[in-house]
């Protein structure tokens, strides 16, 4: 049944029948077969994608208490609770590779597991909630409207979900600094701050450069990612770079331009030894984030088995009560 | 009073009731009224305050978004509560969460309590959930038809918080002995600010026909919590009442840390829009 | 047939995971969902969860699926329970309809002009 029993005979077959699906553009289902290494992939993207939702969710939750307003209050926490959502569906979607959430929640606490970077940056203001929106979950859409095309079922199906969700993520943020932007002097400043801080962590979202990025083209040839780093970069650049205006902020960045040659958008140089600095878990908050995790995590352990343990209570309660049914009669 | 009655055909129970069609109704509360919504929405705005600070920090994933769901309820009925309590005096929701003192506050001291952990929050969310539901079960007759048609909205969204308070009642007391020994030291931290919800005083009973009385609701609490505390083989525990004052702006110490933290930002740029 | 997935949608031929290195008793069963949408249609798969028991697990599914008005009926399922058919019988199972076109009315082109059949 499991690869260990297919004789390489079998293999090939279905080596061809999984090529020909790719070829196609058709979907891989969870009981198809597929190479090891493309389950690898998936599970991996797909549990840091995943990671990263729950790990996303602490600096927005920062200011839940703090929101300036109620209706901005009510706005945030749905927003986070969104992302925790999201976090699950995505969970869903490993979950079906053969991975089971227990073990990747095991590797994203032991500090094994890796998720997005821009989550160890702090969200220091009020105009960060709506930086964050803007250009955090604008890279995240950017990225995750291809990826409703994966050509594993289970993740494209999850995406659809979450990108129907994450439009209202990115208007919210870019309404916040939009109020900002037209409020006082003080409130102005503090929107160009939080653009200035979250920009080039938010270009750093789409990857290396694709020179260093030697693992998309297999996701590409795999249907799995559709654009490679830089194409992603440079459309969201060409969308911000437009978008800003509205909002009357600049972008810290003055190299910005359009090039007709090669048809996309350039950006100043980004700082790539930050980008891995913080991604090997020296940036300013990943100490601070794994351990709310853990706390959560751990902390939580009594209630999840309290529930299970009155679960496995009421299943022998029926049990019993049906063998009395079966003795009377 | 009458002015209240106007809104009847604008504002119809059971259609989805927003903050912002009650403010664009412009019905002007009375003072009592005013200052009755008020202790409905303090209540709802203080637990949700309490309630946001579990999501990311829940049990299991699930439950941040079970949390976040009834925070999200509690805000919403705290901000239609709030937005119609200000008519009465020409302030929005903002002007009364952000910038009132707390002795201007009318929350009642239990939904000010810490979070504690999960079974200290569900002992919280059992009491306020059964006491809100029992109350707007009732409010949906009030003379006062905004009051009414929040109360229609609310009712529903209170019900299904009760529902998930007994679930995890049960669960934690029936579940292990580290869960049982936690839920039983919940149900004793939270007992003793009870009795001021069911507390009557001048307002409440000048507002005949349009404010619920909480003594009135006692009593169905009360044979609620015993039906729920047999099955769940627990006690409702004997110890001394605090004295609350909550409605009169006497509040608990913790009241002024929450504050402090929700209205930080707000009162750092006053007269700012967000 | 192959039955009792443990790791949602229909996954159950994927090799069993590593064990964790420190695993938290027994994790939560996983349950499909599936949501009406509205009155008149079918219930349709909307994803997983896990639950401790079937009655959060329709709670669960409350909060997690129908946040934005989705539904106005929900079921969950024990993943465990759901017999999947075999994709490597996917021959024997789903050929043969194959070349039946006479089940179809666009095989019979003579009537074609004729109205109301």
């Amino acid at each position: 049944m499991t690869t260990a029993t297919d004789t390489p005979q079998d293999l090939t077959a279905e080596q061809e029948q999984f090529d020909r699906l790719i070829a196609e553009d058709s979907r891989i289902e969870p009981r198809d077969w597929m190479p090891e290494a493309y389950r690898k992939t998936l599970t991996r993207q797909i549990s840091q994608h995943a990671h990263s939702e729950i790990i996303g969710m602490q600096p927005e939750a920062n200011w839940i208490t703090r929101a300036p307003s109620l209706k901005r209050k009510a706005i945030l926490m749905a927003k986070v609770q969104d992302e925790a959502g999201h976090g699950l569906y995505l969970y869903s979607a490993a979950e079906t590779l053969g991975t089971t959430r227990d073990s990747m929640m095991a590797d994203l606490i032991a500090g094994k597991a890796r998720y997005s970077s821009i989550f160890n940056y702090p969200a220091r203001t009020w105009a960060d909630m709506g930086a964050i929106g803007w250009l955090v979950d604008g890279a995240a859409i950017a990225n995750q409207v291809p990826l409703c095309r994966a050509s594993y079922g289970p993740y494209g199906r999850a995406m659809v979900r979450i990108c129907k969700e994450e439009s209202f993520h990115q208007r919210q943020g870019f309404e916040i600094l939009l109020e900002l932007s037209n409020g006082t002097p003080a409130q102005k400043q503090m929107a160009q701050d939080a653009v200035n801080r979250w920009y080039a962590p938010s270009l750093m979202m789409f990857g290396p450069p694709d020179e260093d990025s030697p693992n998309s083209q297999q996701s590409m040839a795999w249907n799995i990612k559709r654009f490679s780093n830089d194409e992603l970069r440079s459309r969201f650049v060409g969308m911000i770079v437009e978008q800003v205006k509205t909002l009357g902020l600049t972008l810290p960045d003055d190299q910005i331009r359009y090039n007709d040659a090669t048809g996309r958008w350039e950006h100043g140089p980004l700082d790539w030894n930050e980008f891995k600095e913080v991604l090997a878990g020296r940036g300013p908050c990943n100490a601070q984030r794994m351990e709310r995790r853990r706390e959560a995590h751990d902390g939580g352990a009594w209630v999840r088995e309290a529930a299970a343990a009155y679960a496995a209570k009421q299943a022998a309660k029926r049990a019993d009560q049906r063998d009395m049914t079966v003795k009377a009669a | 009073m009458s002015e209240s009655n106007a809104s009847a055909t604008r504002i119809t129970p059971g259609n989805a009731l927003r903050p912002e069609d009650i403010a664009a109704s412009g019905v002007k509360p009375t003072g009592a009224v005013g200052e009755y919504a008020l202790r409905l929405g303090d209540d709802a705005l203080i637990l949700a305050q309490r309630l946001g600070w579990w999501i990311s920090r829940a049990p299991e994933l699930e439950e941040d978004v079970a949390l976040g769901n009834i925070a999200l309820d509690q805000i919403g009925h705290a901000r239609s509560f709030l937005t119609y309590a200000g008519h009465a005096w020409d302030k929005t929701e903002d002007d009364l969460a952000y910038f009132r003192g707390e002795d201007e506050f009318r929350s009642a001291h239990l939904v000010e309590q810490p979070n504690g952990d999960f079974a200290r929050t569900i002992a919280r969310q059992l009491v306020i959930s059964q006491y809100q539901y029992d109350l707007y079960s009732r409010l949906v007759n009030s003379a006062d038809a905004t009051l009414a048609a929040i109360a229609a909205k609310a009712v529903k969204e209170v019900d299904y918080h009760r529902d998930h308070a007994r679930q995890w009642v049960l669960r934690l007391a029936l579940g292990t002995d580290e869960s049982r020994r936690r839920m039983i030291e919940g149900i004793l931290l939270t007992w003793p600010y009870v009795g001021e919800l069911f507390e009557d005083d001048e307002l409440v009973t000048s507002l005949d026909g349009v404010a619920v009385k909480p003594s009135s609701l006692r009593a169905s609490f009360d044979a609620e919590i015993e039906a729920l505390f047999s099955e769940a083989e627990l006690e409702v525990p004997d110890v001394p009442a605090s004295v609350g004052g909550g409605r009169q702006g006497r509040h608990s110490e913790h009241l002024g840390y929450i504050l402090a933290e929700m209205q930080v930002l707000a009162r750092e740029h006053p007269g700012a829009t967000w | 047939m192959v039955s009792g997935s443990q790791t949602g949608d229909d996954g159950s031929k994927a090799p069993s995971a590593e064990q964790p290195d420190h695993p938290t008793a027994e994790p939560w069963p996983l349950w499909e969902v599936f949501v009406r949408s509205s009155r008149g249609l079918s219930h349709v798969h909307a994803g997983s969860l896990h639950a401790p028991d079937a009655e959060m697990a329709v709670r669960n599914a409350r909060d997690l699926y129908t946040r934005r008005n989705e539904g106005v009926s929900l079921w969950v399922v024990p993943a465990s329970a759901i017999i999947a058919s075999d994709p490597d019988a996917k021959g024997q199972f789903f050929e043969s309809p194959q070349g039946k076109d006479y089940r179809h009315a666009t095989y019979y082109t003579k009537s074609e002009g004729v109205k109301h059949l």
